[in-house]
């Protein structure tokens, strides 16, 4: 399959992003599975064609990192952090009922091709125990019969906010987002939750604060408390 | 005019020694040395599977941890460069090394299968050796092993059984390193990582059998060689290739009188520890097809005759015909059969038309060859390459033509040596010697070479620079005698790079017209005098005006002017002009041909006498460096002669003396020595500026139609697909197909489009779909017609 | 020992994702102060300030810009923004609240080492990071922060996003280096170090994302502002991430030397009224610690000294409903998914124990296998290419020093059956199982 003139401008504006061109394979990765749901030999050899590589050199990058997927994933990604602080926290149990509402298992896609489940490592959010994640956007403290209903939203084509990012989108968005990160959503949705401030808010109630700076100092009024 | 050795090449280098202590031994090594290459030198033996001597280190396996006084760490042998005064620990001397490598050891056989006893690399398998020596008697694993499906294809000829796989990337690395051909690579990660290929590009390297000679498991094998051996059941003797000039020194394994494999065999000088494919796999074809026993032609048809009854009826049919024979030898004769057969030209036959080059030939290139390659000693080495400032290649195609030199200018390009070609096609070779291209239309090399630009010009007169000139010049008018004015201009040594292996100890041994062994002249009396005293022969015996050579040898023997030929190793399809050929064979009166297999010329031969191929026989190879790369005989049993023992009992027939034995030929010939009187002429060649319109560029691949490649299909299925590559201007109108039309007839091919000169298209020499000699009557620098092709 | 918000001073304010915000708190005030400055200058602040890398080894962070020769070769700066530690999810929060005290730190670092190009990489899977990031790099780039000739010094800088795809080796520097560079992540030999040879083998700096956003604090308020926080030998505020079986797992920022006893009261506590069964000071790759531990100071030197390590500083603490072998199981299976494959200590040893706890999660093994394993830790630790398999061999030991007994039952008794996993959950109690 040969790839459009877009896709290839798009390509050659990744690499023209680094010094060498080979550093954008990712993100052309990236781009790939935005555009096809999945890296295809296709869309690897596109890849390796753009940075002067080997069709071999590409698909070794293109199976070492688990985001790319070489099979279709449908419309939505949906990830559960099985982890210790997650998965034992309650993970394993919103993975068994997607399990069950879904009808697969791990790194599976539903018959409809709405939904791809997988089991994920942990997302650096074990403050927000037990994470989920839809097309990679924070569904944080889940439970089982939240995350069901997320899926149900989902399915039913209504509206799902992130718990901390934009509204969801679908999985090949998000890929975009991923080779071209300036998406004009980063205003969107609260990331900054009550958990992120957990410490903030101590700290105001107990009326702490960092020592101010000692003189002589700037004499700028630019710290507070 | 002389070639010179490089000046300041051969300044000695100052090494830094530093001192340091291995398992309580002091010694002093240069600096920069590897812990594991200096403990070699002691004679200890530290585990390893991803160390390669000459491959990258990358400490990966961890199988030669070894314990450095003031390191808190065991430390990778393999990578650890010693500094002075380091108390280095191995496993001799170590517990905690010692440990270390049990560990790695253990780890190492817990996803191996251990099916040693059905696996190809048992008995010879690094793996199965060092878990003897350094392992565990027992796992204490009783998990599940990692399971593959197997074996899976990395190319026609590599099959990977990966769960054999230790992940050395030894394979991997030698592709992308070496050969320059990633097209295998460690895929997926952790404990599924496996080597793999993309899903459409198989491994079709020119050098992917060295993997699977490298590779420490029994992962990778060749469709070859897989299943067919136990390797403590083979005998193995050291030999060298007989497909081209590069000189490879290999090792030829047999059992029950029948080879199984070959492997690349070391010798830093030449091949290192590599080879090409066809030298490792082409093999086959000297046991299919052969001629049995001797022939002689009787009421138009051959029937099988006796030795005795054979060699009377060639004695008498040469000797009727004396002075009017022709003398042609195979490229791929040892030095001493071509040897014999100049000896026997000039001493039975009374003749000095003799050719050994067939292929396409010219007069100014028999003037190049006398006056400046023949009988000189080793004036450009390979490792001169590694040292040289450029390397300016003309009419040579490395990959293909040469497959060692293009392996070693890899490597001197690697650490800064330029590669600049003369050519009209910049090939993936090309690039994979990171080279650049100076373009010349095919043909126009000449002319070419008197415009090359000052960089290029300016780093030919450093000392060290080379230039390589391919066989291929002699298609290309002037294009030597350029050459040989730009070496003389810039100082650069210039190397001739024949493709058969047999072509410079041919040169070397006599078998031109016009040249007695040694690069002597034979319209040199002195020269003269010297051999007819080696020959025991009266001077006045030897023939003192040159004979006929290339093409006016053939033309000759087509008019009846030459009335029997004498015809050792020769495919009439290899002449440029094969027709020719064969109506120069078909007019001769008389055909001896001296043949191990049946062919086109024992087709029409009066008298064939079988004789043996390069495991039945031993003799030597020049190299194109001019290096004597002698071999042995694999099969001392063997039944059949070598020629130079076929053309002595013919001239024992007519009562002539000449040696029949390899080595009193080889002594005689080394005694000879090279000639040390005044050369012949230079070439002088004429403009160059080749043919107009649209004009052919070819060669032969490695692995194409090849008569030595026979038997093989894994092998040929490696082959590069046959195509027509043109620029992408000329390949604007003609569709996915071209139709090329030379005086013969035509060729309909799929297009490629290539970093090609414009109006030029490049085809392969003799491919499958394209013998360009016998379905064009063309040769490279012809000029072409081209049309869309439509579906061929 | 007080919270001190810093970096999250104002993390309150929703509008400090962007430039605006960020400089209604005296955002990039810092930067306009380095562009004056001499870059050794900046180096030497940095060195005296006592920064110590907030990646999790603590190396001194002034000390590492210093190593970068200054050759004709082009320098780069690359913060690893890959976090990806379990239990480590702080570098994630900071930068999804305050995406320009990263970017300043970038510029400041940038022009410290003289380097014209930054990459901040970050891992994929947290597309809202890489968004905010991106826009914090385009505002700054639009506000002539970022570009040529940053306001009017001479200093010329370009720094590229770039998203990861999945890999927790990428958060090893030289792994990272690899991926970069458009290559499968695998850790890379050394010598040469990366301050020598990094990206595109010219000299680079790798810096962690909570390490550089300390840099614009220490330009602006100086050395002697910043070493009233924490020791010594480790000088400086920390932000912490808080997370299990506590009643307000979140972000808590204070002094290095605060106690997990401190933290977990601003946290709340263990949930439910219960007691630390164990608990992680910062990462799945650190040894655990007990009740015993927690009046102990975080830091570098204190943790080391009680046979752990600070980490990431983000303390994962559970409860005795949790049982001790399955998390380590997890952690074990997660570093089996995460070995890169390379060496083969790390690939083989993890795949070995991982199997072997499955096994014991399930009630099958035997004591001898209890102690086999530990043997096998000893053959990865140390001897693996990089410090992924000393990671992957840290849990086993660490938890069979306190939870020996629970190991051994394990071989007869399951785990799930030793501890009710919805005892765990955080959930208990809002769903029926």
């Amino acid at each position: 399959m040969a790839i459009s003139d877009s896709t290839r401008e798009q390509l050659q504006q990744l690499a023209a992003r680094y010094p060498r061109p080979r550093s954008a394979l990712m993100p052309m990765l990236h781009l790939m599975q935005s555009l096809e749901g999945e890296v295809t030999p296709d869309g690897i050899a596109a890849c390796a064609d753009v940075v002067g590589v080997s069709a071999a050199e590409a698909t070794a990058v293109a199976s070492f990192y688990t985001m790319y997927k070489r099979r279709p994933v449908g419309e939505h990604h949906i990830g559960v952090c099985v982890n210790t602080g997650c998965g034992l926290l309650g993970g394993d149990a919103v993975y068994e009922a997607l399990c069950e509402r879904l009808g697969v298992g791990h790194d599976a896609a539903t018959e409809d091709g709405k939904f791809w489940l997988e089991r994920i490592e942990c997302q650096a959010a074990c403050t927000h125990a037990p994470v989920m994640t839809v097309d990679w956007e924070y569904m944080d403290d889940v439970t089982p019969t939240s995350a069901v209903e997320i899926v149900d939203r989902l399915a039913r084509g209504e509206r799902v906010e992130s718990t901390r990012g934009p509204a969801i989108r679908d999985f090949r968005a998000t890929e975009h987002s991923l080779a071209f990160p300036e998406d004009g959503l980063a205003a969107e949705g609260t990331p900054v939750d009550a958990k992120m401030l957990a410490g903030l808010t101590v700290a105001r109630e107990r009326g702490m604060s960092a020592p101010g700076i000692p003189a002589p100092a700037s004499t700028d009024d630019g710290q507070e408390g | 005019m002389t070639i010179t050795n490089n000046p300041g090449t051969d300044v000695e280098v100052a090494v830094d020694m530093i001192n340091v202590v291995i398992d309580g031994v002091e010694m002093a090594v240069p600096k920069g040395t590897l812990v594991i290459r200096a403990a070699e030198q002691l004679g200890i033996e530290i585990p390893r599977f991803c160390d390669h001597p000459l491959l990258d280190p990358v400490a990966a396996c961890r199988a030669c941890l070894i314990e450095i006084d003031g390191m808190p760490k065991p430390q990778p042998a393999c990578a650890q460069v010693l500094g002075e005064g380091m108390q280095v620990h191995t496993q001799q001397s170590s517990e905690v090394a010692r440990l270390a490598q049990e560990g790695v050891m253990e780890f190492l056989l817990l996803n191996h299968p251990l099916d040693c006893p059905v696996c190809d690399k048992g008995g010879e398998c690094p793996l199965q050796n060092q878990a003897m020596s350094i392992g565990r008697p027992e796992s204490r694993f009783v998990g599940e092993k990692r399971e593959f499906e197997k074996p899976i294809n990395v190319s026609a000829q590599v099959l990977l059984d990966r769960e054999r796989c230790v992940s050395c990337a030894r394979c991997t690395r030698f592709a992308e390193q070496i050969a320059g051909d990633p097209m295998i690579e460690l895929l997926e990660r952790g404990a599924k990582q496996q080597v793999g290929t993309a899903a459409d590009e198989p491994f079709d390297s020119y050098f992917s059998g060295n993997t699977v000679q490298i590779c420490p498991v029994g992962a990778l094998t060749s469709a070859s060689y897989r299943f067919r051996s136990r390797p403590f059941d083979l005998v193995s003797v050291p030999t060298t290739c007989e497909h081209c000039a590069s000189g490879c020194s290999l090792r030829t394994d047999y059992r029950r009188g029948v080879v199984t494999r070959r492997l690349a065999w070391d010798d830093t000088n030449v091949n290192e520890e590599w080879n090409c494919d066809k030298g490792r796999f082409a093999f086959r074809y000297q046991t299919q097809g052969r001629v049995e026993s001797p022939l002689i032609r009787e009421d138009g048809e051959l029937r099988v005759a006796s030795w005795s009854e054979a060699i009377e009826v060639a004695a008498r049919g040469l000797a009727e015909a004396a002075g009017r024979v022709g003398v042609l030898v195979g490229g791929r004769s040892t030095m001493e059969d071509a040897y014999a057969y100049a000896r026997f030209a000039r001493t039975v036959l009374g003749t000095d038309s003799i050719d050994f080059r067939v292929r396409a030939t010219s007069a100014e290139e028999t003037a190049f060859l006398a006056s400046t390659v023949a009988g000189s000693p080793v004036h450009v080495s390979y490792d001169d390459l590694e040292t040289a400032p450029v390397v300016l290649l003309v009419a040579f195609e490395p990959e293909d033509e040469s497959p060692i030199v293009f392996l070693r200018l890899r490597k001197a390009a690697r650490s800064g040596t330029r590669v600049v070609s003369v050519g009209a096609v910049a090939t993936k070779g090309l690039k994979k010697m990171s080279g650049s291209l100076h373009a010349s239309r095919p043909g126009a090399e000449a002319d070419a070479l008197r415009s090359l630009d000052d960089q290029t010009r300016a780093l030919l007169a450093q000392p060290g620079a080379v230039i390589m000139v391919g066989e291929r010049i002699a298609g290309s008018a002037g294009a030597a005698s350029a050459a040989v004015a730009l070496a003389r201009e810039t100082g650069a040594a210039l190397a001739w790079v024949p493709r058969r292996a047999g072509e410079r100890g041919a040169l070397d041994a006599g078998a031109l017209a016009g040249l007695l062994p040694g690069g002597r002249p034979l319209t040199d009396v002195a020269a003269r005098s010297e051999v007819a005293a080696a020959w025991g022969v009266d001077t006045a015996q030897l023939p003192a005006s040159a004979g006929l050579s290339g093409l006016e040898l053939l033309e000759a023997a087509k008019r009846g002017d030459l009335t029997a030929l004498l015809v050792g190793g020769v495919e009439l399809a290899d002449f440029a002009d094969p027709a020719l050929a064969s109506a120069a064979v078909e007019a001769a009166g008389f055909v001896v041909s001296l043949e191990n297999h049946h062919s086109a010329v024992t087709a029409l031969a009066d008298v064939v006498l079988p004789v043996g191929v390069v495991t039945e026989k031993a003799g030597t190879f020049l190299d194109w460096e001019g290096r004597p790369r002698p071999f042995g005989q694999v099969f001392r049993d063997a039944l059949t002669s070598s020629d130079a023992r076929v053309l002595s009992m013919i001239a024992t027939a007519l009562d002539v003396d000449m040696p029949a034995d390899i080595t009193s030929l080889r002594l005689e010939l080394g005694r000879l020595g090279p000639w040390s009187g005044a050369r012949v002429a230079g070439p002088e060649g004429g403009s160059g500026a080749g043919a107009s319109g649209v004009v052919l560029a070819s060669w032969r691949q490695l692995l194409d139609s090849g008569v030595m490649q026979e038997g093989e299909p894994h092998l040929a299925a490696t082959a590069r697909p046959t195509v027509a590559l043109v620029s992408a201007a000329t390949a604007a109108g003609l569709g996915d197909f071209v139709t090329i039309t030379g005086p013969l007839g035509s060729v309909t091919l799929p297009v490629a489009v290539g970093d090609v000169l414009d109006d030029v298209v490049w085809v392969p020499m003799n491919s499958p779909g394209c013998h360009i000699h016998a379905d064009l009557g063309v040769v490279p620098g012809a000029s072409v017609q081209i049309s869309a092709g439509g579906a061929a | 020992m007080s919270l001190t918000p810093v970096i999250t001073e104002h993390w309150d304010d929703p509008e400090l994702f962007s430039l605006a915000g960020y400089q209604r708190y005296g955002g990039y005030r810092a930067l306009a102060s380095a562009l004056k400055q001499d870059p050794d200058a900046l180096i030497g602040l940095i060195k005296d300030s006592g920064l110590r890398g907030r990646g999790g080894a603590g190396f001194p962070t002034g000390l590492k810009w210093s190593f970068v020769p200054q050759d004709g070769k082009p320098h780069y700066l690359v913060v690893n923004a890959d976090e990806s530690e379990p239990g480590a999810c702080k570098d994630i929060p900071i930068m999804l609240a305050n995406p320009h005290a990263l970017v300043e730190g970038v510029i400041i670092t940038s022009y410290a080492i003289r380097a014209k190009h930054a990459f901040i990489y970050i891992r994929g899977e947290v597309p809202e990071a890489i968004r905010r990031v991106a826009n914090a790099v385009r505002e700054a780039r639009e506000a002539g922060l970022i570009g040529t000739n940053i306001q009017g010094s001479g200093f010329d800088l370009d720094v590229v996003v770039h998203a990861g795809a999945g890999a927790y080796i990428c958060g090893e520097e030289t792994a990272l280096l690899d991926s970069l560079e458009g290559f499968r992540g695998q850790p890379r030999l050394k010598p040469p170090f990366p301050a020598v040879a990094g990206l595109y083998a010219s000299p680079t700096v790798i810096n962690n994302v909570e390490t550089i956003c300390n840099i614009p604090y220490i330009v602006d308020r100086g050395v002697d502002w910043f070493r009233q926080f924490g020791t010594e030998k480790s000088p400086g505020f920390k932000v912490f991430a808080v997370s299990g079986h506590v009643v307000r797992p979140g972000i808590y920022e204070a002094p290095l030397g605060i106690t997990m006893r401190e933290l977990l009261d601003y946290a709340g506590g263990v949930r439910n009224g219960g007691s630390v069964k164990f608990w992680l000071p910062g990462g799945s790759s650190v040894p655990m610690l007990t009740a015993d531990h927690l009046d102990i100071p975080m830091t570098y030197e204190d943790m080391a000294a009680a046979g752990t390590m600070l980490g990431t500083g983000t303390p994962m603490v559970f409860d005795q409903t949790m049982s001790v072998v399955k998390a380590v199981t997890r952690w074990l299976e997660f570093y089996k998914h995460e070995s890169c494959g390379k060496c083969t200590p790390c690939r083989e040893g993890t795949y070995w124990i991982t199997g072997t706890l499955e096994r014991f999660e399930h009630g099958h093994g035997t004591e001898a296998e209890v102690d086999t394993l530990v043997e096998l830790c000893g053959q990865i630790a140390g001897r693996s290419f990089c410090a992924l398999g000393d990671a992957a061999a840290t849990p086993y030991p660490a938890a069979l020093k306190y939870f020996r007994d629970e190991f051994v039952a394990a071989t007869t008794t399951s785990a799930d059956e030793q501890f009710d996993p919805a005892a765990a959950y955080v959930f208990a109690g809002a769903v029926a199982r």
